[in-house]
């Protein structure tokens, strides 16, 4: 018998999700004991929710990874102007699927959150922006608000009380950039989704048409109810330090078993993820890369070493499978968790056709009002497509490598690191590969077509 | 135009939700798009109106996102995922299957109207890919064998009532058959 036992799921906000005699009515979640923490949460002030928020240490499921209650203290309150509490449903970061569980399966405990921060924020008014995609998505979060408003939880006089707060579910209509939380706001107020530029369009100053606005991932907002649960400093006991609470990792590509799954920050390693919890690759297989966090984050090659200090002062030198699995790991490898999407590759992947298929979905996305964005991702588009179509020359990699860093860093929105840092990650670790489609431009017979 | 009643009705509704008119665009336009299948230049102009812009305001969003379409697409539109988890998973082969049994080329729809294939971005259910979507139902792990098998399905008019292809949102609803069905295991409380 092995001695290494396979990590086991702490499901906390897939708790329900995927019981058979759980469905996304109100009925269930209130068997469950749903919109409890609501009524516990309108006793008590709501900077003491606000309070217990920052305690938690909950960082921001959305990619960015900022502490939520960090955010919601960032909130102008001088002003005067109404204050704006918007979900980010629009889950379009290549890899990851998390968001979709949630709404399609339990989407009072996403109400239930989102009317927790509403109060806590003293929002006027709340929306949860959903990728049009999602028909079926909208369609469930319109019924379970008005099961909501019913029974008092959602719109006029919450419980009775005083406050009042409104929710709207709005779709989106195809963009990847209305993810991108200034981009959505500008999608919401009825126009084309032009990102916004940081400083000065904080959305907690300047958000929706001009005023105080928090926008949070799906799976943050759902936090907050387990937040008030059991309070901020048991919360900040899951998982670990500065990585608090679970994550729930979307893994896709060649595994034996894809999917979802929800530890406790750092409960498991990246080897564990992919050889115990995802019965590792496919017969005959082995592996050749990881990108750990959504198509955005830096590639990892299998056979890499990462070393140095970690914040704590402790020493790591670790391969691939070694890497933690929560926020400050894949930081500490250079690259990050991002929105938890973790895409597996195995030897027969190509890896100019990899990149080509990626800087595809870069040029589709692009908003196009940064040059450098604007131009830069058509040209990797374009570059690694001829690449593919027979056409590499010698000089490839280190165009593309210029093309790339003149992105970075150079763009309004992160949208341009975004599509820099694939490019940036694959030249660096898989340079041979692109030099090597000079002499080689055939694909193998053992790889899939990916472009 | 000729909007049916009930979809005036429902952007009517629809408008004071929003602090202010012009948040409720994209809104109006899907629920147009849904009705006519498209947005023209007249449906512009009556959208525009509706919430006091000019009709560029509304064309700017139609040339913009995606999913909003000047002309319509077929009467049975179906979206194949092409991003990198899906294309591991063998998309383009299952594209490229659909492609062949429906007689037309992704990014058209075919010449009798019937059918138009469409290659998406990422669709948000990259565990299961490839994911390939039928009008507005998702349908999982769908590689070229399978899709061949869709297609048929699709073309005899036997897909929705099928066994075999359960989409993603049907499994759901006979999930919520259940609503508040007593737990199966004995209750803590
Ligand atoms: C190009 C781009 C796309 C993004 N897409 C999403 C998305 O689909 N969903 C999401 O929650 N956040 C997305 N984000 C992050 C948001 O801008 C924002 O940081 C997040 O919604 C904040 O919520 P959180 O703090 O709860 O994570 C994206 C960011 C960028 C730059
Ligand atoms: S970086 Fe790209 S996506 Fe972001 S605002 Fe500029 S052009 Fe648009
Ligand atoms: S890549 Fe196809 S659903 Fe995400």
């Amino acid at each position: 018998m092995s001695n290494k036992s396979t990590p086991t799921e702490r499901r906390i906000i897939l708790k329900n999700a995927d019981d058979p005699n759980y469905s996304n009515k109100i009925s269930c979640y209130l068997r469950e004991g749903g919109y409890a923490m609501l009524k516990k949460s309108f006793k008590m002030k709501p900077e003491e929710i606000g309070a217990e928020v920052l305690k938690s240490g909950v960082r921001g499921r959305g990619g960015a990874g900022f502490p939520a209650g960090m955010k919601w203290k960032f909130l102008d309150r001088k002003s005067g102007k109404p204050i704006y509490l918007i979900c980010n449903a629009d889950e379009s970061e290549p890899g990851t699927f998390k968001d979709r569980q949630i709404i399609h399966k339990d989407p009072h405990q996403l109400i239930e959150g989102m009317m927790i921060a509403a109060y806590a924020i003293q929002a006027k008014q709340a929306f949860i922006y959903i990728r049009a995609e999602f028909f079926e998505g909208a369609r469930i979060l319109e019924s379970a608000i008005d099961e909501a408003k019913a029974k008092g939880f959602c719109g006029d006089k919450i419980l009775g009380s005083d406050f009042s707060c409104d929710l709207v579910v709005h779709r989106g209509a195809g963009a990847y950039i209305c993810g991108e939380e200034t981009g959505l706001i500008e999608s919401l107020e009825g126009k084309r989704p032009n990102p916004r530029i940081k400083p000065p369009y904080f959305p907690a100053v300047l958000g929706l048409y001009q005023c105080p606005t928090i926008v949070n991932n799906v799976e943050t907002l759902c936090n907050v109810k387990h937040i008030m649960e059991i309070g901020g400093d048991e919360f900040a006991k899951i998982g670990k330090p500065n990585n608090t609470g679970t994550r729930i990792w979307c893994v896709s590509g060649h595994v034996k078993k894809p999917g979802y799954y929800e530890f406790e920050c750092g409960a498991l390693t990246m080897g564990e993820m992919i050889y115990d919890v995802c019965g590792g690759l496919l017969p005959g297989r082995s592996l050749q890369a990881v990108i750990p966090g959504g198509s955005s984050s830096k590639i990892l090659r299998a056979d890499e070493r990462f070393s140095g200090k970690l914040k704590d002062g402790t020493d790591f030198d670790w391969g691939v499978e070694d890497i933690p699995l929560d926020f400050d790991g894949p930081m500490a490898a250079g690259t990050m968790s991002g929105s938890g999407g973790i895409i597996v590759m195995d030897d027969t992947v190509d890896m100019v056709e990899a990149m080509a298929n990626i800087n595809a979905f870069y040029a589709h996305e692009s908003c196009g009002q940064c040059t450098p964005c604007r131009e830069g991702s058509l040209w990797m588009r374009k570059i690694t497509q001829r690449m593919c179509d027979g056409g590499a020359r010698e000089e490839d990699a280190d165009l593309l490598l210029s093309v790339a860093n003149q992105i970075e860093g150079r763009t309004i929105c992160a949208f341009g690191e975004a599509a820099a840092w694939p490019t940036q990650s694959f030249i660096a670790k898989f340079r041979d590969r692109f030099e090597d489609k000079v002499k080689n431009p055939e694909r193998k017979k053992s790889s899939l077509q990916l472009i | 135009m000729n909007l049916s009643e009930e979809t005036i009705l429902k952007i009517d509704a629809l408008i004071p939700k929003y602090p202010e008119k012009r948040s409720a665009a994209l809104m109006i336009i899907h629920l147009i798009q849904d009705e006519l299948g498209s947005i023209d230049l007249e449906a512009c102009e009556w959208i525009a109106d509706k919430l006091e812009l000019q009709p560029i305001n509304i064309q700017e969003l139609i040339t913009f996102y995606p999913m909003l379409r000047e002309k319509p697409w077929g009467k049975k539109h179906i979206r194949v995922c092409r991003t990198l988890p899906c294309a591991l998973r063998g998309s383009y082969a299952t594209c490229q299957a659909l492609e062949k049994k429906l007689g037309v080329k992704e990014g058209h729809v075919r010449d009798d109207g019937e059918y138009s294939i469409e290659f998406m971005e990422c669709l948000a259910d990259c565990g299961e890919g490839p994911v390939v979507m039928v009008d507005e139902e998702t349908y999982e792990n769908v590689d070229s064998v399978k899709a061949g098998e869709l297609a048929d399905l699709l073309t005899s008019g036997t897909l929705e009532t099928s066994k075999k292809f359960v989409s993603y949102e049907n499994a759901l609803v006979q999930d919520s058959n259940l609503e508040a069905a007593p737990k199966s295991k004995p209750s803590t409380k």
